[in-house]
């Protein structure tokens, strides 16, 4: 088991390392000079000259990458173009309202979806079951920015349940915090709670046929026994994973959302830099969402043998 | 039912004392034959809607001149943010343009785009796959990129290539393109890795085939199927992605009307007037819906197995 893990925890080693490779040698291979796009349509050619030194296009490409990653090793991601602040002070600070708004949206999808999931498996073929699939389907179509625009619209707005916009931080208070985190995470979680949900009936349709689920039912058990102790335990692999890939497009949309609600995060980061085209830090928040986005995926496969005894490796 | 009159009929003309088919209450309702589009869009009511939607969504993007649609990037400074009329359907936006021509114009970048990158990443992503299921020293190599490519967020790829290239059409279908073919190469890799097990291969194997015509009579049309349901929702997310991308300012020009565009420009007036946001975005997701429809619909008519249960 433990060597189990650890492989696990030696083999995303090579995965970052490529991620890190390839992030870095975009520089390199994208269409043009990236410095003189960088530098605007209005630099002179001293400000792009600056530029390529700046950013080490005028080394050569395996001695500028050594040096990179050796940085990065050390937990150095190189400083911001524009600000002039070490990227990883940039990312410190704007690190809490992303964070919160990811783990927020998890928990509220997870406990949304799974019973979903379940319910609609058990009614298979019913109203509900095609009225949940009816809304995972369009919770795929509709884009992360619209749910939001129309979230905050109706409950923001026009019956002003909760605050239009911005973020209060949890040291200021459970409560407030969680008030302005709510439309966000709904608004973030639709496409994850669709996803979630319908892996989640797949899967529990599966379990449902197994002779073990006629067995709990001829023995006496009662129906919520059955449907969240017998089947979802064994439904759980691969709602476990389609969990943890599901991360993907929390990362992808937080940028969205929190560019909806006027969050302070990792997003308007993303957005300022990708305005300012300060590719340092879009580099270094491509990293960290990458390596956070494998850990969990880690921590995903390490769930597995947890779940599941009989994975054995 | 003329089946049976006819039968009562014939009873009527027989001659006493011969044994007459005694008559049977209908037990099982009459099969009904449907054929041609009717029973097309009977058996596939999802992939009949979800085409319909996009032909309709498809006929606004080509005919998107004729559709009583002015300039869309002619600007009205006297007409600003005016609220949808007979004049300007879905109103105006902050800098006068007709929100409705604007619209309509969008659709063609978004489809565009979506088009475009399911088709490029569907190629290179068979391809690759191809390769990796069939060579078996390049396999590990090839998956071990892939893995590193799809270990990024596919959105925040295709942010990172656009803040190194100048903001066009073109380089938003390339960078969307980068950002999903990995998930293809892994599609086909696997059913490729299935399919080498089959017993119809090794017996062309056995026939002294060679790998060429292998892959080309035995593997490719197998992958095509499955290939095919990946492609619908590559289009989808590739039509999202680029709204998104064009909403955080990193897709599109701003010269080209797109229906990202469009809502980034509505955004600081959402509160006020929230139109020149809402119609697009109700566009978009019924564009989205429909390709989606559409695959979903592909996917249960070409595996019938899976049908039931997703």
């Amino acid at each position: 088991m433990l060597r189990h893990i650890c492989r696990r925890i030696v083999a995303t080693i090579p995965v970052m390392a490529i991620v890190a490779l390839f992030v870095f040698s975009l520089l390199y291979i994208a269409p043009g000079d990236p410095a003189a796009v960088i530098a605007g349509e209005q630099a002179s050619p001293e400000d792009v000259e600056k530029i390529r030194k700046g950013l080490g296009l005028d080394r050569p490409f395996l001695s500028r990458f050594g040096e990179w990653s050796w940085h990065i090793v050390q937990g150095d991601l190189g400083t911001s173009m524009f600000t002039g602040l070490p990227v990883t002070e940039l990312i410190r600070q704007r690190l809490e309202p992303t964070l919160s708004l990811m783990v927020v949206t998890l928990i509220l999808a997870v406990s949304i979806a799974v019973p979903m999931g379940v319910i609609a498996a058990w009614k298979a073929g019913s109203w509900i079951d095609r009225g949940l699939m009816a809304f995972a389907v369009l919770g795929f179509s509709v884009p992360v920015f619209v749910v939001g625009y129309l979230l905050a619209y109706v409950f923001a707005l026009e019956l002003d349940w909760f605050p239009v916009q911005g973020y209060t931080p949890l040291s200021a208070g459970f409560w407030p915090w969680l008030e302005n985190l709510v439309l966000p995470a709904i608004a973030l979680g639709c496409v994850y709670i669709a996803l979630i949900a319908r892996i989640t009936r797949a899967s529990m349709l599966e379990v449902l046929q197994q002779d073990y689920i006629r067995t709990a039912r001829s023995k006496g058990m009662g129906q919520s026994g059955i449907l969240f102790v017998h089947a979802l335990k064994n439904a759980a692999v691969p709602i476990v994973t389609v969990i943890g890939i599901g991360v993907a497009l929390l990362i992808g949309g937080a940028v969205v959302t929190e560019s909806v609600f006027a969050i302070p995060g990792l997003g308007r980061l993303t957005i300022d830099a990708i305005v300012r085209r300060d590719y340092p830090v879009i580099q270094g928040i491509v990293l960290l969402f990458s390596l956070v986005y494998v850990l969990v995926n880690l921590a995903v496969d390490v769930l597995y043998t947890l779940l599941d005894p009989r994975i054995r490796y | 039912m003329s089946a049976q009159s006819s039968t009562v009929a014939s009873a009527a003309a027989v001659p006493r004392d011969v044994a007459v088919e005694p008559e049977m209450p209908d037990v099982l309702p009459p099969i009904k034959v449907r054929r041609g589009l009717a029973g097309f869009v009977y058996r596939h009511p999802t992939i009949a809607f979800g085409a319909a939607l996009l032909i309709a969504m498809l006929s606004i993007a080509v005919l998107a001149p004729y559709l009583g649609t002015v300039d869309p990037t002619a600007l009205s400074p006297a007409k600003r943010t005016r609220t949808p009329s007979a004049e300007f359907w879905f109103g105006t936006d902050m800098l006068g343009r007709d929100v409705y021509s604007r619209v309509m114009y969008g659709a063609r970048v978004s489809l565009t785009v979506g088009f475009s990158v399911a088709i490029l990443a569907s190629l290179a992503g068979l391809a690759i796959g191809l390769v990796s299921g069939f060579v078996r020293w390049a396999d590990g190599i090839i998956m071990r990129i892939m893995d590193g490519m799809m270990a990024i967020p596919s959105i925040l790829l295709a942010v990172a290539l656009m803040a190194l290239t100048r903001a066009s059409v073109s380089n938003v279908v390339t960078a969307i393109t980068i950002a999903e073919f990995p998930r293809v190469a892994r599609l086909v890799r696997g059913v490729v890795l299935s399919l080498r097990e089959q017993p119809y291969v090794d017996a062309a194997v056995a026939a002294g085939t060679r790998s060429p015509m292998i892959i080309l009579r035995h593997i490719l049309p197998n992958t095509l199927a499955p290939m095919t349901v990946q492609a619908t929702y590559i289009c989808a997310s590739a039509i999202i992605v680029e709204a998104i991308l064009s909403f955080i300012g990193a897709g599109t020009p701003p010269n080209v009307p797109s229906w990202g565009n469009i809502m980034a420009e509505g955004r600081a007036l959402w509160q006020v007037k929230p139109f020149i946001v809402f119609f697009p975005a109700a566009f978009l997701s019924l564009t989205v819906l429909a390709v989606n429809l559409l695959g979903d619909g592909l996917r249960d008519m070409l595996d019938p197995r899976m049908a039931k249960r997703l």
